[in-house]
């Protein structure tokens, strides 16, 4: 039976007590969301907190809203508020792309797109989805609150630069014209983490080019889950199949995946290369469409 | 530390340590063992209840986490002497075989149904793709669901009176 070590738990009731707890208890206390990352690790002793700080009634945190130009989700935002938004999926498709793969519905249900960033497991779908948005993060701490981009918020697998006395608090994707986006993900059963994924969101200019590009890729070893090459092969020339070719082709060389039960390295390039060629064609096909629908 | 929650309705209090999880404070401290527990790891859905209405992975859900929120356990299905439709319906398919998924399976059904009364079978399997079945295949699952969703409580056929477990046991063998 997996009992996690004995610990404190305080339940916050707003953000300044989360913070004022996090300060009082130091290093050694956590922030728990969703908890369905760090209550599994806890559950192995691979965590072992004191304090456990629940911020599950910031309400505040919860929020998905447009505003201007960006989309500001709240941390607490949990997976099915997001798979089941109307406006993410109208702005940002490759959410609810990603969405439908992440874990299992009963998962989804509790945990929260702050948690996923915050655990900074290699494989998390959030993070390649930010990465390819270009989110900003706020982060809360005693010194008030900071934003940085979605490039500086991991240090590495698991470690992120939200120090322990800060709580992320909101995620903000901006809202960019003539843009779409989407996701695709191979893994063995529903609720198995990514074999091998890939996001792309592209912005066509006036002639059809693409006028700006990110591509990312899940679980295959790539520094900040950003294809660059593939990036700049694709930037400013014309959408077609060779060119969703050429981007593949240089994603693949550029990945550094290990091989293991998921598949081997060789299987996981080749899914490298297919997977950013489908996630270029069905981003640019989308924004298309949304310009034919727009008349 | 004190807890309160609502389970199946009514108010119950306990001191508990932090470290105890839902499922555990469901099945030792208040008996209700039809909640039941298998991988232990988040993985297999066997230990689903509903908090707020919405199925939870009662293993990944701290007892303190739950204090304040309502809480329904496979116990708090029938009402008032009756059945609810769901367990009905598994009855009626063959829903189960050993019965270790059931009780996840159906407060995932009861949830999916409160929120889509006429669901597709598609819009099912989704909704139970978190658990496991070791010995259906789902179909009779999928089956009994729909059942439930085309005899909604209220209706005529659904009014049947809750049977003790014998007898229970006698109207699955006698289908
Ligand atoms: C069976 C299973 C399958 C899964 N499959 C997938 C999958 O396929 N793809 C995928 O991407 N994910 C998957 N996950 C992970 C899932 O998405 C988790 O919900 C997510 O990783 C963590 O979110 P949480 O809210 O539960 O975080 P928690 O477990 O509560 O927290 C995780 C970490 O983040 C910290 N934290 C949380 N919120 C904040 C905050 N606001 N500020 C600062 N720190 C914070 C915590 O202290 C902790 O260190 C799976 C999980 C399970 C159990
Ligand atoms: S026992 Fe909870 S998911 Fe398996
Ligand atoms: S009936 Fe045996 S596991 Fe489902």
């Amino acid at each position: 039976m997996q009992i996690p070590a004995a610990f404190e738990y305080a339940r916050a009731e707003s953000l300044d007590h989360a913070l004022q707890l996090l300060a009082e208890h130091g290093e050694e206390s956590r922030v728990i969301a969703g908890g369905h990352s760090l209550l599994p690790m806890m559950k192995l002793r691979i965590a072992s907190p004191e304090w456990l700080i629940d911020i599950n009634d910031l309400s505040e945190l919860e929020h998905i809203t447009e505003d201007g130009d960006w989309l500001r989700v709240g941390a607490l935002a949990r997976h099915v508020s997001l798979l089941e938004s109307d406006v993410v999926v109208g702005h940002f498709p490759i959410v609810r792309d990603a969405e439908k793969t992440i874990a299992d519905p009963l998962v989804r249900n509790r945990g929260t797109i702050g948690g996923s960033l915050c655990q900074a497991d290699p494989a998390e779908d959030l993070s390649t989805v930010c990465h390819v948005l270009r989110a900003e993060l706020v982060i809360r701490g005693p010194n008030g609150e900071r934003t940085v981009p979605m490039k500086e918020l991991h240090r590495g697998p698991y470690e992120t630069s939200v120090e322990p006395n800060e709580i992320l608090t909101e995620i903000r994707w901006p809202i960019r014209a003539r843009s779409s986006s989407a996701y695709t993900k191979v893994e063995r059963r529903v609720g198995d983490w990514a074999t091998a994924a890939a996001g792309a969101s592209v912005t066509l200019g006036a002639q059809g080019q693409i006028e700006d590009v990110a591509i990312g890729l899940t679980a295959v070893g790539l520094d900040g889950s950003t294809a660059t090459r593939s990036q700049d092969a694709v930037r400013g020339q014309q959408p077609s199949e060779d060119l969703y070719a050429e981007a593949g082709r240089l994603a693949a060389e550029d990945c550094n995946p290990m091989g293991d039960q998921r598949g081997t390295e060789a299987y996981k390039r080749h899914l490298a290369d297919e997977l950013t060629r489908r996630v270029l064609r069905t981003a640019v096909g989308r924004v298309m469409s949304n310009a034919g629908s727009r008349g | 530390m004190q807890i309160t929650m609502t389970v199946n309705g009514d108010s119950v209090s306990r001191e508990v340590e932090a470290r105890v999880l839902l499922v555990h404070f469901l099945r030792d401290v208040l008996g209700l063992t039809g909640t039941h527990w298998g991988c232990d790891t988040s993985n297999c859905g066997l230990c689903t209840v509903l908090m707020d209405g919405q199925p939870v992975k009662s293993c990944t859900v701290l007892a303190v986490m739950a204090s304040g929120h309502d809480i329904r356990t496979v116990e708090g299905l029938a009402s008032g002497g009756t059945l609810d439709p769901v367990q009905q319906g598994f009855m009626e398919e063959h829903g189960l075989q050993c019965g270790f998924c059931t009780p996840g399976m159906m407060l995932t059904a009861r949830a999916l149904l409160d929120k889509n009364p006429d669901p597709s079978e598609e819009v099912i399997r989704e909704a139970i793709s978190g658990q496991i079945c070791r010995c259906t295949g789902y179909a009779t699952i999928v089956r009994s669901i729909q059942w439930a969703a085309a005899h909604p409580a209220g209706s005529s056929q659904a009014e049947t009176p809750a049977a003790d477990p014998a007898s229970t046991d006698t109207a699955e063998v006698s289908v």
